[in-house]
């Protein structure tokens, strides 16, 4: 638990609005290690997403260095990136992101298309435990319009989780869903960091950051709080504590 | 990302809209079955007008009359006349490889039998005639060259002739008819040889000595043409460069003097006839070509509506790993998919609309290995060629901004 996952080092990232310049992160510095379960906290246009999409290697910083797992990725080129994607990083967006008209199994199956090195049945293989994984082994040739909005994001966790990456990297991944299977959700997510999964959680609901052991919080492209939960509450139990609902 | 792979996901990603994939497909299928047709049915026609001529006799040679100067006007060439039984004879007599030789006096006159007629055209020829044009008698006998020499009053007639002059089925040897009120002898019938390759009846026509009109009827030495056979169809180059020469002699024409004759063989006739058919294949593929290239179109359109409607999934892609040539090709054998199974569908169309226009229609159509081939590989490369820019407008595309499309 002392491997650093991430490693960012004065972060910054500007945009050139036209002759304007928009500095969305001023020096952001952090690290993550291995099992830790983050959230990064922020209202909106805090550098929030500017800071996701750097950490998720979609985007390169303007200036600092941010290492992924040892790597430099301020170096890359394009290509390197979606390589690292592929294999360090897995993605749960908030709208799920989930191909429709597929079957829940070929979804997850999806980034391992872009691992050339593993045969159909591997993939199959690796998809399926990643769904039993998630809860979901009876869904698989269910498509997302057959799923509710927490299945089919627990589909979409699957597909983060299918290339065993070093790190999950969810977007306000509980911000479409209501309580009771954001719950789950977070349960679902608390279960798989106690396997040793490194999680970054960007949200903005105070509940939702309550569930992790640290809480990084940022202002104005600056990190102005980085707290380490000593508490944390478990999603099952503030599940078992919810009025039961109707429909289950 | 392997071949396999690559073909799988196109797959996948085109039955989520199959409809879509077959009418894009559609543009495709159409045009590489019209191509196919198309050239089919000119080929066909090409090897029709060549059969037909060379059951005309290939070997033929037709001398006629050309235009010359006189005294400084040129003259229509039909009207000029130059050919007269001295040219027959010379090459009867001097040309090694002319095997054959028949001067042709035709007129146009009213048959007339009884109480039927008919216009008709009256060639007067040699007995060798029905051998250069490969005419058969039917019944009766064909006339003789001592016929010719005395202008006997003899005929030899023609299916539609016979037919109008002959309605009820009686045979007409031996009956006689009159022409122009000169009374002719039938003495023989020719087995019907149906339409030209340009329309003209061929059975349209009543035979008699040459000597019979020149004298009787039109009172004049000369002929509107010579018919000759090379010996074989070989030699017909030389026999016409033979002729060639013996008629600047007999018409007593210096060196640097325009002929004013000009000599054909059925070769140079063919040759002709193959070029304009040549060329209404080339404008039918043409057609067929620009339906080919709408298709393309077609598939570039909907590329690009495609790229657009799932820019989410592409920069879903992306974000799991799909580098930008992933995307590129993805969407490029999507699209070669698409062009290559509608260019394998229109194939079987193609091959079957020409058969079926055989069967219906009756035209004859030939369905050439080079006009599947080319059209099979230009649908491919139409693939390439059309769905490379909305695959390359796909794969340049920021995850980022795609993975927050509307």
């Amino acid at each position: 638990m002392n491997s650093k996952i991430l490693e960012l080092q004065q972060i910054k990232r500007e945009f050139i609005m036209g002759t304007e310049t928009v500095r969305a992160l001023k020096g952001v510095s952090f690290d993550v290690h291995a099992g830790e379960f983050v959230t990064i906290m922020g209202s909106s246009g805090s550098g929030k997403t500017t800071l996701l999409n750097l950490l998720g290697c979609l985007d390169k910083p303007t200036a600092g260095n941010y290492l992924l797992d040892g790597v430099d990725v301020g170096n890359l080129s394009r290509n390197e990136l979606a390589r690292l994607r592929n294999r360090k990083i897995g993605f749960v967006f908030q709208a799920y992101n989930l191909l429709p008209r597929t079957s829940a199994l070929e979804n997850v199956e999806l980034p391992l298309f872009y691992n050339p090195s593993l045969s159909a049945s591997e993939r199959k293989d690796k998809a399926v435990k990643a769904l039993e994984a998630v809860k979901l082994a009876d869904r698989l040739d269910h498509t997302p319009s057959q799923l509710s909005g927490g299945q089919q994001q627990r589909v979409a966790i699957a597909r983060a989780l299918v290339n065993q990456p070093v790190m999950i990297l969810a977007d306000e991944a509980t911000g479409n869903l209501d309580t009771r299977t954001s719950y789950e959700i977070m349960s679902l997510m608390q279960d798989l960091n106690k396997e040793g999964k490194t999680i970054v959680f960007v949200t903005h609901e105070p509940d939702i950051a309550a569930f992790s052991n640290r809480t990084v919080m940022l202002r104005d492209g600056k990190v102005v709080k980085d707290t380490v939960n000593e508490n944390v509450r478990s999603a099952k139990e503030a599940l078992e504590s919810l009025p039961p609902a109707d429909d289950y | 990302m392997s071949a396999i792979n690559l073909v799988r996901i196109a797959l996948r990603a085109l039955q989520r809209n199959k409809l879509r994939a077959f009418l894009t497909m559609l543009g495709i299928i159409i045009g590489v079955a019209a191509v196919i047709a198309m050239v089919a049915i000119g080929e066909g026609s090409k090897e029709s007008i060549q059969s037909q001529l060379s059951a005309m006799g290939s070997n033929m040679i037709t001398i006629l009359p050309s235009s010359n100067v006189s005294g400084g006007v040129r003259i229509e060439g039909a009207s000029f006349q130059s050919l007269t039984i001295v040219d027959v004879k010379a090459i009867q007599k001097n040309a090694e490889h002319v095997s054959a030789v028949s001067p042709v006096s035709s007129t146009k006159g009213q048959a007339i039998y009884g109480a039927l007629n008919w216009p008709t055209s009256l060639q007067g020829v040699a007995p060798s005639y029905f051998d250069i044009r490969k005419l058969e008698v039917a019944d009766g006998v064909s006339f003789t060259d001592a016929d010719v020499a005395t202008a006997a009053k003899v005929c030899v007639l023609g299916k539609t002739v016979i037919n109008n002059l002959f309605p009820s089925g009686e045979s007409p040897v031996g009956k006689v008819i009159r022409l122009n009120s000169i009374p002719l002898q039938v003495i023989g019938t020719l087995v019907p040889k149906g339409q030209s390759s340009f329309g003209q009846d061929q059975d349209d026509i009543i035979l008699t000595p040459y000597t019979t009109v020149q004298k009787r009827i039109l009172a004049t030495i000369y002929f509107q043409s010579i018919y000759a056979s090379a010996v074989s169809e070989g030699t017909s180059a030389q026999a016409t460069d033979e002729i060639t020469e013996i008629l600047r002699e007999t018409h007593r024409l210096r060196p640097g003097d325009e002929n004013n004759f000009q000599v054909r063989t059925m070769e140079e006739l063919i040759k002709t006839l193959s070029s304009t058919s040549s060329l209404l294949t080339v404008l039918l593929t043409a057609i067929a070509g620009i339906s080919l290239v709408i298709g393309g179109i077609g598939i570039m359109n909907i590329m690009y509506v495609s790229v657009t409607e799932r820019t989410r999934e592409i920069g879903l892609r992306m974000s799991v790993g799909a580098r930008g040539v992933d995307i590129l090709l993805q969407f490029l054998v999507e699209a070669i998919i698409i062009s290559v199974t509608g260019g394998i569908i229109g194939v079987i169309l193609g091959v079957t609309t020409a058969q079926v226009i055989t069967l219906t229609l009756g035209w004859p159509t030939i369905v050439s290995e080079s006009s599947i081939v080319l059209s099979f590989m230009v649908c491919a490369l139409t693939g390439v060629f059309f769905g490379y820019y909305p695959a390359q407008a796909a794969s340049r595309l920021d995850p980022i901004e795609a993975l927050r499309y509307e």
